[in-house]
Order: structure tokens, then sequence, then C-alpha cells
């Protein structure tokens, strides 16, 4: 790492058969670059968090490696498959395998959740309507919102739209689920909820989950390995498994993350 | 990393449905109707073909389980069964409640009516609010925004003056070219510059300039403040003592007011060079067109037009602001507002242009 200032808080671990992997991720916007050379794998079936403060690029990361914007350096693997290479009905293959939830939700306003989850199935699948009404119902049972399938988008609070947003990005079953700040703005209840079901269908369904989250008490609930960005570096200050780095961290900015102080 | 699931399928033999390989999303859409079909009357589910199950796959394994009465499903391997256990129980949460019963005809016309009386009443209160703020500025004038009126006036007027030209230039070609085919009949070309400045300078004129702007600005001031609303910045501004009437309708009324009349008279003007440059391809002089609209035209009847060209500004303003802030929530509220913005200032503009043709041919003007 030419960048990553001296420190020992970067622990990769070498992935066999990564579902999602960059290789040498620079953004620049111009001149100004956001973060350079950022490097990690992630494993199936594994919870990622990218964390890092306000600023540092982490939904930007996000935004790279679902093939929303371009790397001005760099390669993205999803599994297994070149992002930027894939085109066509290979990326239509490809994106029909990764589901993305939005910091807001981003449902769609017209539609009831119901409608808003067996959009995707429509799109993708040749499940006959009665069936993708009934595969869309076990998502938002899945979820927590069987009682709200009928209610409009503006009719639900925003802890109901994030689990909402979930549930349609789940409406393919696909191997890796990205979430964007998936906790804020929640109360620590649903907050927590949401932290569990993430957990639970990570284990029962296998799904990789790659989440962008500040949120600390998060982080530890759900983490199995994670990244930090950094606004100053420029770039990844710390990989590893986040207990590990909240109690063993070198770096004065980890440290200060992980113990909520003032940097 | 590899993309191959093993082949999902079925058999049935006897009273047993046996379901094979991946039950995955990808896989299970060709063969849900069938195996909807042969899981009629199964008494059970073997399950100890299926290598993995996801969330769909689950909810065709209920759904074929549900079909049949006691319906065991058995063989699942552990990851198998958790999948489906997890589905299950997502499935026996509570659906919704049904939506409210429909009310009887009678019952259902007199709640229309109650809701209309309603929305009809706030309306009414919107108009009271805004005279007295009216009234209020009038006696402080300082409480009108002048930096946020320049800016209404800009976007609703200076803005607005090269789509009015074009539009005023091609009625005025269109009304003489379209008089001068029966005028001609009876050698009465020469009334053509009457014909069309009257119905300009009395009508068409105010109507069309009410028109360019309950499109152009009341939409806008109905998007610009529904957002407002929804992004709870009216409430924000309610909260800190600001009046959300003094600092956000009253200038987008008064620029509404003010650029109402420049905008129908630019319309007048550019309406009758439209008619001018016919009549010059027609042979009459530009000489005899002044002439004529000289001898027909009156003050009294441009006044009366630039006069009723207020008031069309102030209903379309008022119910372009109204629409904005009594918007709901979510983008679909914005969309709506502009849209009753639009639709109601144009309905608007017409009822008044009637009441305005029966109060002035009572006057006789």
């Amino acid at each position: 790492m030419a960048d990553a200032p001296e420190t020992t808080d970067i622990h990769r671990t070498r992935v066999e058969n990564p579902v999602v992997e960059a290789r040498g991720l620079t953004m620049a916007f111009g001149s100004n670059v956001l973060f350079r050379d950022v490097t990690f794998q992630v494993a199936g079936g594994e919870v990622f968090v990218i964390l890092g403060g306000s600023g540092c690029g982490k939904s930007t990361l996000l935004k790279l490696l679902i093939g929303l914007y371009r790397p001005s350096e760099g390669e993205i693997h999803i599994l297994g498959e070149d992002m930027e290479a894939a085109q066509g009905a290979a990326r239509r293959q490809l994106l029909s395998r990764i589901g993305v939830m939005w910091q807001s939700g981003a449902l769609f306003g017209s539609m009831t959740l119901l409608e808003n989850v067996m959009l995707p199935l429509e799109e993708h699948t040749r499940l006959p309507r009665s069936a993708r009404e009934e595969v869309a119902r076990v998502k938002l049972g899945l979820v927590g919102l069987s009682d709200a399938a009928n209610r409009l988008p503006a009719e639900i609070s925003g802890g109901m739209a994030k689990r909402a947003g979930i549930a349609r990005a789940m409406a393919l079953d696909p191997s890796v689920l990205f979430l964007d700040e998936p906790s804020a703005g929640l109360d620590p209840i649903t907050s927590a909820g949401l932290d569990q079901l993430i957990k639970d269908l990570a284990r029962d369904l296998g799904t990789t989950f790659v989440v962008v989250t500040h949120e600390l008490q998060s982080i530890l609930a759900i983490g199995d390995r994670c990244i930090m960005l950094d606004k100053q570096a420029k770039g990844m200050i710390a990989e590893g498994d986040p207990r590990e780095l909240r109690d063993h961290a070198t770096h004065p900015t980890v440290r200060a993350f992980f113990r909520r102080e003032a940097a | 990393m590899s993309d191959t699931v093993e082949q999902a399928g079925f058999d049935r033999e006897g009273e047993t449905l046996r379901l094979r390989g991946a039950l995955v999303t990808r896989q299970v859409g060709p063969i849900w109707e069938a195996v909807e079909k042969a899981a009629r009357g199964v008494r059970r589910l073997d399950l100890s073909g299926v290598s993995s199950l996801d969330t769909t796959g689950a909810a065709l394994v209920l759904r074929s389980a549900s079909l049949s009465e006691s319906a065991a499903v058995e063989g699942a391997s552990k990851p198998v069964a958790a999948v489906l256990e997890r589905a299950r129980a997502a499935l026996a949460a509570p659906r919704p409640a049904a939506g409210e019963a429909r009310l009887p005809f009678v019952a259902g016309v007199g709640a229309w009516g109650v809701s209309l009386m309603n929305r009809m009443l706030v309306s009414t209160g919107f108009i009271g609010e805004t005279a007295v703020m009216g009234a209020a500025v009038l006696r402080h004038p300082r409480r009108l925004r002048f930096n946020d009126l320049l800016r209404h006036l800009d976007e609703a007027g200076l803005r607005a003056f090269p789509l009015t030209l074009l539009l005023g230039t091609l009625i005025g070609v269109i009304l003489a070219f379209q008089s001068s085919i029966p005028m001609r009949q009876f050698g009465a070309e020469i009334y053509i510059p009457p014909l069309v400045g009257i119905s300009l300078v009395r009508e068409l004129g105010p109507l069309v300039a009410a028109i360019i702007l309950a499109g152009r600005t009341g939409s806008a001031f109905a998007a610009e403040l529904g957002t407002m609303t929804v992004n709870e910045e009216i409430d924000a501004l309610r909260i800190m003592g600001v009046d959300p009437m003094a600092m956000l309708v009253l200038p987008r009324l008064v620029a509404a007011m003010a650029v109402m009349p420049v905008l129908s008279l630019l319309m007048d003007l550019s309406g009758l060079l439209g008619m001018g440059v016919v009549m010059g391809t027609l042979g009459f002089p530009p000489a005899l067109v002044i002439n004529q609209l000289q001898q027909w035209l009156t003050l009294g009847g441009l006044l009366g037009g630039l006069g009723k060209s207020v008031v069309f500004g102030l209903a379309i303003a008022l119910i372009g602001c109204r629409s904005g802030l009594a918007a709901g929530r979510g983008p679909r509220a914005v969309g709506d507002a502009a849209t009753a913005a639009v639709v109601g200032g144009i309905v608007a503009t017409v009822v008044l242009d009637g009441l305005f043709a029966v109060l002035f041919y009572r006057l006789g003007w």
C-alpha cells in the first residue's frame, strides 16, 4: 500500500474463490483523488463491512462495486466476473445475482411494497403472477413486513422503508447483497433487529453481505471482516476482524473510531 | 466462481412428490406451474434430492404442501430445512387486514360531499390567510422579501418573453389567415385588423398569457413548494417563527400579478404584428392596417384585458402555491401538486374570464 500510513492494521486474508474482489481501486474526480489502491476480497457467506468517517468515499466505493461508477484505475470482480467487461446479457445475468439496498430504501412511490418486491421477479424470472406474489410475500415476511404488503412507500416509516428495500434487494435471492447505511437514522431496537436479520440471512441462506456503515454497534454485531477508509490517507487504513481492530488497532484514526473518541 | 447449479426437477410416485436439484430462483420459474399441478393430492413431499434451496424455492415447496391437506414435508437436509423454516415463519406472519369496506351509495355520496366541502373550506381559509397577510404587508411593506420578488419576476416574467412573443405572433398569423377566407367572400378583408385586434386585446391576449403562466409558473410554484413541504422545510419555517405565507407565498403572488399585464401586452403586440404581416401579404399597406386599428380599438378594451389578466395571475399563483403547500408525502405528491396547479389554474382562468365577460357586458364596456 503505497499511500497508507505506517500501520499494522491492514491484516489481509487470502480468500479462495472470492465473491467480491477489488484490485487496486483508485477513484478520482478530476484532480481530486477520493481514494487510491483499495484492494480487498470478500468470501462467500461473509458479512463484510466498509467503514469510515463521513466523506471518505464509502458510498462511492459501493457504487463502484455495483458498477454504477467506473473506477479511475483498478478492477472489480463480482462472482468471478469482471464488472466492467460484462456487457449485454452477461451483465444482466450478473445484475440478477446481486441486490442493493439503498440508503433511503429507493422504493418506487407509485407501487405498493408487494409490487416493489415483485418487480425484479417480473423482469428476471419466468414465474407465473400468482407465484411472483407468493414469493414476494415470503421476502416481505422475512423482513417482518407481511402486514404492510399493500401499503405505499409514502405510508410507511423510514425503518420500514429500509426493511422493504432489503426485501426488494432479496427478491431474486441474490448471491451478494450490498447494503448502504442500513442502520442510519433508525432507533436502537429497529437497528438491532435489522442486524439480526442480516446475520440470520447470511447464516441460513449463505448470502454474502457487503455493508457500508459507520454505526459502530452494527459493525461489531454483524461484521465478520471489515475495511476502513480514511479521508486524510485517501485510502484504506485498516482491514480485518472489527473486534480485533477495536482491541488492538494501532493507527490513531482506527483507534479513535472504535473507541468513539474525537480524532 | 462457478455458475453451474444442479438442474431442478420433480417426479410423482403414487402419493409422493419428489423434488430434486437446486430449487433456486433461476430454476423454479419454468417448473412452478407443473409442480403445482403434480402436487395436488399428494401426502408426502420428499426433499431428499434437493441439493440447495433459496426462499423462492421454499415458496414453491410451501405452496405445493398447502395444495393438499396434511402433506408431510420430509427428507430435507439441515441447510434446506433451515431455509424452509425461515420461509414458513415469514409466510405465517399476519397478512394485511382487508381494506375498509366500501360505503353504500348514498352514504358514499354524502362522504364525498363532506370531503369536498372540507377541501373548499381549507381553500377558502388559504385565501383568507393570504388576504390578511397582504393587508399586513401593505402596512409594513418591508415584510415583503424584495430579493425573492425579483427572482420570481425574472422567472415568471422575463424568461417567459420569448415563448409569449412566439405564440403571440403565431396566433396573430393564424387568426388573420383563417378569417381572411370567409371575409374575402364578402369583400370584407379590410375588417380583419379590427377582428383580430379586438379578439386579441379583449380576450385572447390575457387568456393565452394566463395559460402560459399556468403551465410555466403555476406548476413551478407547486413543484417547488411541494418539494419544500415533502422535505419538511415548511414545518421548519413555522417552527422558526417565519410565516411561510409572507416568505414564500406573497412574493410569488405579487410577481404573478405584476408580470401578467406585461405578458398580455406582449401577446397583444406580437399578435398584431403577426396579423400585420399577413395583411401585407394580402396587399394591404401598414398605414391602412394601423388606421383600422386606431379606429376600432379602444383604451377601455385594452385596459379591461390587462386588468383581468392581473386577476388571472392572482388566481394562478394562489392555486399553484396552495397545491404545493397541500402536497402529501413522496415524489408522487410533487407531481400531483404540479398537475393540480396547471389544471386548476387553467380552469380558474376560463371561469373568471366568463365572469368578466358577463361583468363587462353589464357595464357596457
